[in-house]
């Protein structure tokens, strides 16, 4: 009597309780906004996923239909073991295809750039940011060779790689913990951080000659670089972290004639995004002195051209109040619209808030985890 | 300057002197200090077999505990103290694989930070962070596992014993001699898969009539590879990808030694005992695309030496004395040149020292009284300890942080015929002091004291019958550990304590025949609501390189039930089967922030809400068979309880058959464990991936 019913106890567990096969995760679907019909037709937003989940997803927003699809590469890819991989850093579309720089899955994914097909990848360890350049991709690495003097030394390095073929032709050694490249007057500038050497940071943007791809300078700018943007008028945008003590961050600009930095900005930034004149930042800085993060986020639009904010929030409708961690940013090229990705508490899903360029909130989505980094199609396919 | 800390210490001192002097000046009556040391005497007088005594006291404890001991134990296949907690019901273990994976155990979804772990009477710390890897801890020597939810519902213990949430009490092997015997010989060898190789040699001798000494040790290799498979489908059920690799890194090389001296008193016992670990292994890490493997190293070395004294002082006044010295080792290898290069090493120290007195106020505190019905007893108990705690680090800014603690506590317990009762109250004084190299002078601070109470009931409505009616109530905390509040990049020194609150009613009916099929039937059931307040967690604090911070912002409710039946069954010709089942029902809540729809009320990571365990085993004098299963329901790894981030569950059967050849002058064990029978591929951590079927055997000589 009581052995049947502990068997059916049992029972009833497995039945109730039995793995099945896990299936490929399929998108979501969503309609947001309305249908834009412009040259843009969409973006990708790449998703890092927090370290050792290998949670790095892309999402897909179209203008065209106003849909928002979550999670797409592994409905594009089904038979990639382990999609997409671990920790996303950034995202670029060249000559037709996508680009996913994976970092701690040391690789960068190849994809079609409207399909998001897998092509191939580019295997650089602990891999960070990328850009292109006639033909060629640019990437940098924290992984450079390691040299024991007396100390364990790892210098970072830009890796160049054959847009066509996929192959790497050339390694660049720059300073330590390099993050965001950026190419202007045939010339590459590489943002060395030293975010491994606490509290010794690195405080220089290297300078390469692209015809010899040799590093040629050191421009000395401030503590633990992050962010490098080229405006059109011969200028370079560089977000300093700071140390998070006394060293506040704080945005520099670089003459990129004279290699000089030649201007400062009194803001943190903790990232940006570039559209024509206007600077589009946002910060979130953390005081080891204070032991909080100060002041509340800052939205702010600096005008390169006068050096000067234009704004200092350009979230109009009190929606800054909700988003708890910016985290990524970009802007609609022809429309203006703002996105601002919230990575939330790091570990479970953010969302994504679309502006008006007047600031006002239109729609919000949620993401994978840890929303970051934006790359917008065209029809031209660019 | 802390101004209590030296008062306190003066009390603590006083009153140590006081029992000390009280030994000395007054006559040593006849009573017994309880019934452990009644219990090992008579084991000692008699010369029974540890065997003999177990039959059931009067005494049963106020909160039940969940014990794993005797031939229950030595039936399931356990390699550490890890897989042995798997059975108890309202334990989630999270375990990363492998031998040498790292293995924590959370009780009733508080977090592992939560329970106290004591081995042999004494808790083991872990000031740097608060968790103890149960992994490490070998099964060779054990002797019994008790878990206690709230606290061991025994008031003559030390204050530190009152301040978890939850207990579990690992005892060791004491020695036993059978008549004539002066020493007692084992030796073990275990082999099997993951290249395991683990010799063992227990040795045990009988010095004088009152001193015994015992010494163990043990060595374990495995080099750890096994095959893991992941495998996923189209929504279509054709394969989408099937990969199967080998998991690589999860090496190990531990040694275990330890030894200790025994001793009888005449109204009491003491023990001393010495314990060193070292190992050195691999950190198999997350199995990510691209990443197939890991290459991260750590090295342990703990050294401990601890003894306790328990003596009747004079009649109704019991002593007890606890002191451990421990020294901790640690060092974390980074060298894998694809990520930030680390080479960490910490140095943990602990100076531990508890004096605890029970005094009689009413009732006969004489041997083998409360074997009777006594109408009334009453007794209090006073205890306090002193910790210290000190952690070194070759971090860069490190702050290497002392700890000071002072744990005082009274309590009571009131049995008046069938109710029992207990109340404690555990007061906290806790003063640190960081030495941060660039400043002359150390920089104190000093947490506000807490006072923290704990009461526990039970009732036997019926006579002759066993069958009681319990419930319990218990505030407590845990303190920040040295990581929350000082790692450098990463702790805030501004850190509260974390609070849980645990109510608790159960009941619990128990039978014994001596003829007939069933011989014993046991049920207990519990239903529980937890409140961990000011949870500390990790919150990210700005862009970039994923720099976070410690704060208080969790909190988290968790309504559950665990539900324990046993029976043992007698199925003629010297063939017993016994038989058990645990099964927890948690729902544990995500409380934190009400503006995000997505977690608040979610299920927090990777506690399901079904769990349970099923034991058979069947005795046929020496031969065994055990058989167990152990289900996990489906979980998920964060509170946003949405696909993707879905956990499957995962159940395991394990069997194991042993077999007892009594020789002339020895005994003979052979064992053969196969675990994971149906070779179920699974992850209890995200990207961690269990071991398939793999097995193990045993041959040990008993002399």
């Amino acid at each position: 009597m009581r052995t049947s019913t502990w068997i059916c106890v049992l029972c009833s567990l497995l039945l109730c309780g039995c793995r099945g096969e896990v299936v490929v995760y399929p998108p979501e679907e969503e309609q947001h906004g309305e249908t834009q019909l412009t040259d843009a037709l969409g973006f990708y937003l790449l998703n890092e996923g927090n370290m050792g989940s290998n949670k790095a997803t892309l999402d897909y927003y179209d203008f065209t239909s106003a849909t928002y699809r979550r999670n797409i590469y592994a409905e594009a890819n089904p038979n990639v073991a382990k999609e997409l991989g671990d920790v996303g850093n950034d995202l670029k579309i060249y000559g037709g295809r996508l680009y996913a720089v994976i970092n701690c899955s040391n690789k960068v994914e190849v994809m079609d750039a409207r399909t998001c097909r897998r092509i191939g990848q580019i295997d650089v360890p602990n891999c960070r940011y990328l850009r292109f350049h006639g033909g060629e991709g640019y990437l940098t690495s924290y992984a450079g060779p390691v040299v024991i003097k007396p100390d364990y030394e790892q210098l970072g390095y830009v890796a160049r790689f054959d847009t066509a073929t996929l192959a790497i032709t050339g390694e660049c050694l720059v300073g330590f913990q390099p993050d965001e490249l950026e190419i202007a007057g045939g010339k590459l500038y590489v943002a060395n951080s030293g975010g491994y050497m606490v509290p010794n940071y690195e405080n220089t943007v290297s300078v390469i000659d692209l015809t010899t791809f040799t590093e040629t300078k050191r421009i000395p700018v401030a503590v633990n670089l992050h962010h490098l943007r080229a405006d059109r008028h011969g200028q370079l945008w560089v977000s300093s972290r700071g140390d998070y003590y006394n060293t506040p961050s704080r945005l520099y600009c670089i003459d990129t004639q004279t290699d000089q930095v030649t201007d400062s900005v009194d803001m943190a930034v903790s990232n940006f995004w570039l559209d024509g004149d206007s600077l589009y930042c946002y910060s979130t800085e953390w005081s080891y002195i204070d032991m909080e993060t100060k002041p509340s986020h800052n939205y702010c639009i600096i005008d390169v051209k006068s050096h000067r904010p234009v704004t200092d929030n350009f979230i109009t409708d009190g929606t800054d109040q909700k988003i708890k961690t910016p985290y990524g940013i970009s802007v609609h090229p022809l429309t203006k619209d703002i996105y601002v990705t919230d990575a939330k508490n790091y570990v479970t899903p953010g969302t994504l808030w679309c502006f008006s360029p007047e600031g006002e909130a239109r729609w919000s989505v949620r993401t994978g985890d840890i929303p970051a980094h934006f790359a917008f199609l065209y029809k031209s396919g660019q | 300057m802390p101004a209590r800390l030296p008062f306190i210490l003066w009390v603590l001192l006083f009153s140590g002197c006081l029992a000390l002097c009280a030994q000395t000046a007054v006559p040593v009556s006849a009573s017994a200090v309880n019934e452990e040391v009644v219990q090992d005497s008579l084991l000692r007088q008699f010369n029974l077999d540890e065997v003999v005594v177990s039959a059931r006291r009067k005494d049963e404890p106020v909160i039940p505990v969940q014990k794993l001991e005797g031939a229950r134990l030595e039936g399931l296949s356990t390699q550490s103290v890890a897989d042995a907690v798997r059975y108890f019901s309202g334990v989630q273990l999270k375990d990363y694989g492998g031998v040498g994976g790292l293995k924590t155990v959370d009780v009733r979804s508080m977090g592992s930070n939560h329970l106290g772990v004591f081995y042999d009477g004494i808790e083991i710390g872990n000031a740097q962070n608060g968790t103890v890897d149960l992994g490490k801890f070998s099964m060779d020597n054990i002797e019994e596992l008790a878990l206690y939810n709230g606290q061991k519902s025994e008031i003559f213990q030390p204050a530190k014993d009152y301040g978890s949430a939850g207990t579990l009490y690992i005892k060791t092997r004491r020695p036993r001699f059978k008549q004539g015997k002066s020493y007692n010989l084992q030796a073990a060898m275990k082999a099997g898969t993951f290249g395991l190789a683990n010799p063992s040699v227990l040795y045990e001798q009988r010095i004088t009539e009152n001193i015994h000494f015992s010494a163990n040790a043990e060595y374990t290799y495995a080099h750890g590879r096994y095959h893991f498979r992941y495998r996923r489908v189209l929504p279509s059920g054709q394969v989408a990808w099937d990969t199967t690799a080998v998991r690589q890194n999860g090496d190990v090389n531990a040694w275990r030694a330890e030894a200790g001296f025994f001793g009888y008193l005449p109204d009491g016992k003491w023990h001393v005992k010495g314990y060193c670990y070292g190992s050195a292994k691999g950190i198999p890490g997350a199995i990510v695309n691209n990443v197939w493997k890991n290459a991260q190293r750590q090295w342990d070395r703990n050294a401990f030496v601890q003894g306790n004294l328990t003596k009747t002082l004079m009649r109704g006044w019991d002593f007890q004395l606890n002191a451990k010295y421990s020294n901790d080792w640690m060092r974390y290898l980074n060298p894998d040149t694809t990520l930030m290069y680390i080479d960490n090493a910490f140095t943990q120290q602990e100076v531990y020292l508890s004096i605890a007195n029970r005094l009689n106020i009413i009732g006969r505190q004489a041997a083998f009284s409360r074997t009777r019905d006594i109408p009334l007893n009453w007794d209090m108990s006073l205890s306090a300890d002193w910790q210290w705690n000190y952690l070194e680090g070759n971090l860069a800014n490190f702050v290497f942080p002392e700890r000071n603690t002072v744990l005082a506590a009274v309590a009571t317990q009131f049995y008046w015929k069938y109710l029992k009762a207990q109340a404690s109250v555990l007061g906290t004084f806790v003063f640190d002091k960081i030495h941060v190299p660039t400043l002359s002078m150390p920089k104190a601070s000093e947490q506000k004291p807490q006072f923290t109470p704990a009461v526990f009931l039970s009732y036997q409505p019926l006579l002759k019958e066993e069958f009681y009616l319990r419930a319990f109530y218990k505030h407590i905390f845990r303190m920040p550990t040295f990581n929350d509040l000082y790692y450098t990049d990463m702790g805030n020194i501004s850190l509260l304590p974390e609070y849980t609150t645990q109510y608790d009613g159960g009941i619990q009916y128990d039978k014994q025949w001596r003829q007939g099929v069933v011989r014993q039937i046991s049920a207990k059931a519990d239903g529980y609501f937890n409140q961990v307040r000011n949870k500390i967690v990790a919150i990210p604090k700005g862009n970039g390189q994923y720099r976070w911070q410690m704060m208080n912002l969790g909190y988290v409710e968790i309504r559950g039930c665990d539900v324990n039946l046993s029976t043992t069954l007698y199925c003629g010709k010297e063939v017993y089967l016994t038989m058990a089942v645990a099964y927890t029902y948690q729902r544990a809540q995500d409380l934190t922030d009400p503006d995000e729809p997505l977690t608040y009320g979610g299920q927090i990571a990777y506690i399901p809400w079904h769990s349970g365990s099923a034991t058979a085993n069947l005795q046929w004098r020496g031969l065994g068979v055990n058989y167990a299963f152990i289900y996990v329901g489906e979980r998920y790894h964060n509170s946003a309880n949405i696909p993707a981030n879905h956990e499957q569950p995962w159940y395991t059967h394990d069997m194991t058959v042993s077999y007892e050849l009594p020789l002339q002058h020895c005994r003979l064990h052979f064992a053969v464990e196969i675990n994971n029978l149906l070779n179920q591929q699974y992850d209890v951590i995200l990207n961690y991936p269990m071991p398939g079927i793999n097995g193990k055997g045993i041959v040990k000589i008993i002399i």
